[in-house]
């Protein structure tokens, strides 16, 4: 092996991650701040009002960042899952778990606030409309996979069961999109769609690039976070933990 | 500018329940699942040292 | 040496397989019991429908598709944790995946068994309760042959959530919470061949989504399940 693949694989056991994870961690949260930030001023203050939906719109500067986050999130914990499954190394395991639990916070975000956007623009709460349908099953798959691991006791066989889950799920995800999408467009008497966005200015591009951003360092320093939690609990018996600083009183 | 005043601000043109409704929401989301995470970290950290506390004492 | 290792030493491939579905097949007609409660639940969810809803004909033609679909999908999924769990508790699963025989062969041939067994009375069943809903002969047939490409894609489908809470606590529900969201196209494709049909514009193009989704799960769906089993049983 050369040693740059050595030195890749250093970080691949929880040992070793756990202090790296802690020293990121701050990163991304100033990152966070700052893209959001950047994104509410762009959001608030610079995008201009809509013509047909008025101030209405700028939900979509919500909307649109956790429905990206959502999908792309699923995306990575699948990846990490199959790493883990496939390398048999716990801590990829551990970051799909980390994921979860974000990701579905995304989804549910997503789906709140195009509740939010339905209701003033096509009169009701919800709207079946093909993208929000189809989030409304990914966070039913973030769901299942984070109630899958909670039900099987011993770690590794969730981690590997998960992980099944995950690629299942994530080779279904484009078929359930494509079918969602044919439902909705043959029933489109009473269907409305969401995806008529507002004509893009700049400024509101911006400002959905920025929000997107900002969740997606906010899910990292998340994942972080809990997968430095999934390792204290589960690496419990190691030498190593004994022997970091917060242990001491 | 986009706002004449603070007011016409929280306002929203009339959709406030929904714009602030969608971003409160949203940060009161991520601001719970912080606390979240802190207190499993500081729960998991408790239990450890309990732990290590009880190990040492049968002298392991 | 357990039946199944005799059965690889002796007998080709395919026989093994075809006896795998006739050891299924047997134990199924043994336990009658379960086998008929599953169906009498297919009815009984399709007959609530209009007690729930009204008896207004021209309304009961526009759910019957969606409902009758529904109905077979509940019904799947609860006949799903039979599809393993007597041979999970009495250690023959353990014993097939050692036997020389490919599992994934085995697993095929107990999926199509308990498809046999769940799925097919559910195509014979559904016209009739169809009459109920007043659809036409036409639509009923499209009905039929949407059933008969949906459930074995249900039972291949199942078979994964089926394989991957094999032993764990609160098993049934939480196969319901894994399985209904990869059988919703099945859902779309399914019912929606039958509005396509009553609506006039054939259900074509529906089915060949539908016979495409089972092609799919025919060479993927096994390959999971195993990988899930193996999981499950180390």
């Amino acid at each position: 092996m050369s040693n740059r693949l050595i030195n890749w694989f250093r970080f691949s056991s929880p040992q070793t991650f756990y202090p790296l994870a802690g020293k990121m961690l701050p990163w991304f949260i100033v990152l966070a701040i700052a893209f959001g930030i950047a994104g509410l001023w762009v959001s608030f203050f610079v995008a201009p009002v809509d013509a047909q939906q008025g101030q209405g719109y700028r939900i979509i500067f919500v909307h649109v960042p956790a429905s990206w986050m959502s999908m792309f999130l699923y995306v990575v914990m699948a990846a990490w899952a199959g790493f883990g499954l496939a390398f048999n190394t716990r801590l990829s395991s551990m970051m799909a778990s980390a994921i979860a639990p974000t990701g579905a916070l995304m989804a549910f975000l997503s789906l709140w606030s195009g509740a939010l956007w339905g209701k003033p623009m096509w009169g009701t709460w919800w709207v079946w409309d093909a993208r929000l349908t189809s989030e409304l099953i990914l966070l039913f798959l973030y769901l299942g996979f984070i109630a899958l691991q909670a039900a099987i006791d011993d770690p590794r066989r969730a981690d590997k069961a998960g992980a099944i889950l995950a690629l299942v799920g994530v080779v279904n995800v484009p078929i359930i999109y494509f079918s969602v999408k044919w439902w909705n467009t043959l029933h489109q008497g009473a269907s409305v769609s969401l995806t008529k966005s507002p004509s893009m200015a700049q400024a509101m591009l911006w400002g959905m690039l920025l929000m997107a951003l900002a969740l997606w360092m906010y899910s990292i320093a998340a994942a972080l976070a809990r997968v430095r939690a999934i390792m204290l609990e589960r690496e419990r018996h190691a030498g190593w933990v004994e022997e970091l600083p917060e242990m001491r009183a | 500018m986009n706002w004449g005043s603070t007011a016409e601000f929280f306002e929203m043109g009339g959709y406030a329940f929904f714009v602030w409704g969608s971003f409160g929401v949203a940060a009161a989301a991520l601001v719970i699942e912080t606390i979240l995470l802190r207190k499993r970290r500081s729960s998991a950290i408790v239990e450890l040292r309990r732990e290590i506390a009880a190990r040492s004492k049968n002298g392991s | 040496m357990s039946a199944t290792t005799q059965m690889g030493t002796q007998m080709s491939v395919i026989a093994v397989a075809i006896a795998v579905v006739r050891r299924d097949l047997l134990l199924a007609l043994r336990r009658k019991s379960e086998v008929l409660t599953t169906l009498f639940f297919f009815v009984i969810v399709v007959s609530l429908f209009p007690l729930g809803i009204g008896p207004e004909m021209s309304l009961l033609r526009k759910i019957a598709p969606g409902v009758l679909w529904v109905a077979a999908l509940l019904a799947t999924m609860l006949s799903l944790n039979r599809l393993f769990g007597a041979d999970y508790a009495d250690g023959t699963l353990e014993q097939m995946t050692l036997s020389p025989v490919p599992l994934g062969l085995l697993v095929s041939a107990k999926i199509l068994a308990h498809w046999l067994v769940a799925g097919l009375p559910l195509v014979l069943l559904a016209p009739v309760l169809g009459l109920q809903f007043d659809l036409d002969p036409r639509s009923l047939g499209v009905l039929m042959v949407s059933l008969l490409l949906g459930t074995p894609l249900l039972s291949l489908v199942g078979a994964i959530g089926a394989a991957l809470t094999l032993g764990v606590r609160g098993g049934g529900v939480l196969v319901s919470l894994l399985t209904l969201p990869l059988y919703i196209p099945a859902l779309i494709f399914g019912a929606g061949a039958v509005e396509a049909d009553i609506s006039g514009l054939g259900a074509g193009g529906h089915l060949s989504l539908l016979a495409a989704l089972l092609a799919l799960a025919v060479f993927f769906a096994p390959w999971a399940t195993t990988a899930a089993l193996r999981i499950a049983l180390e």
